[in-house]
């Protein structure tokens, strides 16, 4: 089945999405390691990197839904309407994750104390003063919200692999340059 | 248990403080106004913290500034940087190890007129068992019948073995650290 231009996402829509998947498969293994490290240099270096990779995938996003404002997503495979619903549930979903785990990763990290100094360089303003309590529940929160985010992520990639290998759609080729 | 001996400890410390206070033009620091403050940076992230108790002698004498002498001993177990994870590392062997030497102490040994309420105090600054002669710039201002004591220590933490082992590498953690001590006295003289 060969795709057209229109039936496939343009090339920075590509190069977007694959940008924030690398940095969400990167974030993860980064908050989970540095969480459960004493304090040490190597955890100070990992949460810095973490929060990092989060301010980037917090500008990428952004930059993904600007760019799906001015360039449409392809026509929607043919497919049951409930399929379609539950990808259009699962796609934005994860775009709220997008924004709100780095969100509340930050003003985690402004309640703990420690500012976020995107790659060593920007300031990040603090949003809330040092506050232990708040600090817990947004550590909760944020913790929560990873996880959903990769409950997400799989269901998203297990869907496109069933699609492109099962049904044999070609889906795979619409995300790829 | 715990308490009483940490308070056996403070005796010296009240009893100098009483015999200074008694000599000519000593005026005593009010603690409750004063603070001694650290900042520092982690991954150029900047963090700071206060040390909640600490001790303050102070002789001043405005018409002969150089004759004048000060004296601080600080608890390194009431350093607070607002998370406990923190403090006890910060309070620990690697950095100030309060357990073998609990305090540290600044002794001025001579002052010197800058001009324009600045000044220049140099004196021996010990902590950790290691002591160092430093220069402390201070200025002093008034403010509603106090009198503020004001001085900038920038101070590199590895030339007192603050954080040693893994903590020595300062690209990680700055060898840079900032000190500000603030001290009030009630009495303007």
């Amino acid at each position: 089945m060969a795709t057209t231009v229109q039936d496939r996402y343009s090339n920075a829509a590509v190069a977007l999405h694959w940008l924030i998947a690398v940095l969400i498969f990167a974030s993860f293994p980064l908050g989970w390691i540095s969480a459960s490290l004493r304090l040490s240099p190597l955890k100070l270096q990992l949460v810095s990197y973490h929060k990092w990779v989060g301010v980037t995938v917090f500008i990428v996003a952004i930059a993904r839904l600007v760019w799906r404002s001015v360039s449409a997503a392809p026509r929607p495979l043919a497919a049951p309407a409930w399929q379609h619903r539950a990808a259009d549930l699962v796609h934005w979903s994860l775009y709220a994750l997008m924004f709100a785990l780095p969100l509340t990763g930050w003003i985690f990290s402004s309640a703990t104390g420690v500012p976020t100094v995107y790659l060593g360089l920007w300031q990040l303003p603090d949003v809330v003063g040092r506050d232990r309590a708040l600090a817990s529940v947004l550590r909760s929160a944020h913790e929560a919200l990873g996880w959903a985010l990769l409950a997400l992520v799989l269901a998203h990639a297990a869907a496109a692999l069933k699609h492109h290998f099962v049904d044999r759609d070609g889906l795979l080729r619409r995300m790829s340059f | 248990m715990r308490c009483l001996r940490d308070r056996m400890k403070l005796i010296p410390i009240v009893l100098a403080a009483a015999l200074l206070a008694s000599s000519a033009n000593a005026q005593p620091v009010d603690l409750q106004r004063s603070s001694i403050r650290v900042t520092a940076r982690q991954m150029n992230v900047p963090f700071d913290g206060q040390f909640r108790s600490f001790t303050a002698s102070l002789a001043w004498d405005d018409r002969k500034p150089e004759a004048s002498k000060a004296t601080v001993e600080v608890d390194l177990a009431s350093f607070d940087l607002g998370e406990p994870s923190f403090n006890d590392e910060a309070r620990g062997k690697a950095f100030l190890d309060a357990a073998r030497v609990p305090r540290a102490t600044f002794t001025t040994s001579s002052i010197r007129t800058l001009g324009s309420g600045r000044y220049e105090a140099t004196g021996k600054l010990g902590i950790k068992g290691v002591t160092r002669d430093v220069t402390v710039p201070f200025s002093i201002r008034e403010d509603g019948g106090r009198r503020i004591f004001e001085a900038s220590l920038p101070l590199k933490r590895l030339d007192y073995g603050i954080g040693e082992g893994e903590w020595s590498d300062t690209k990680t953690l700055a060898n840079e650290t900032m000190i500000q001590v603030r001290l009030v006295t009630n009495a303007g003289r």
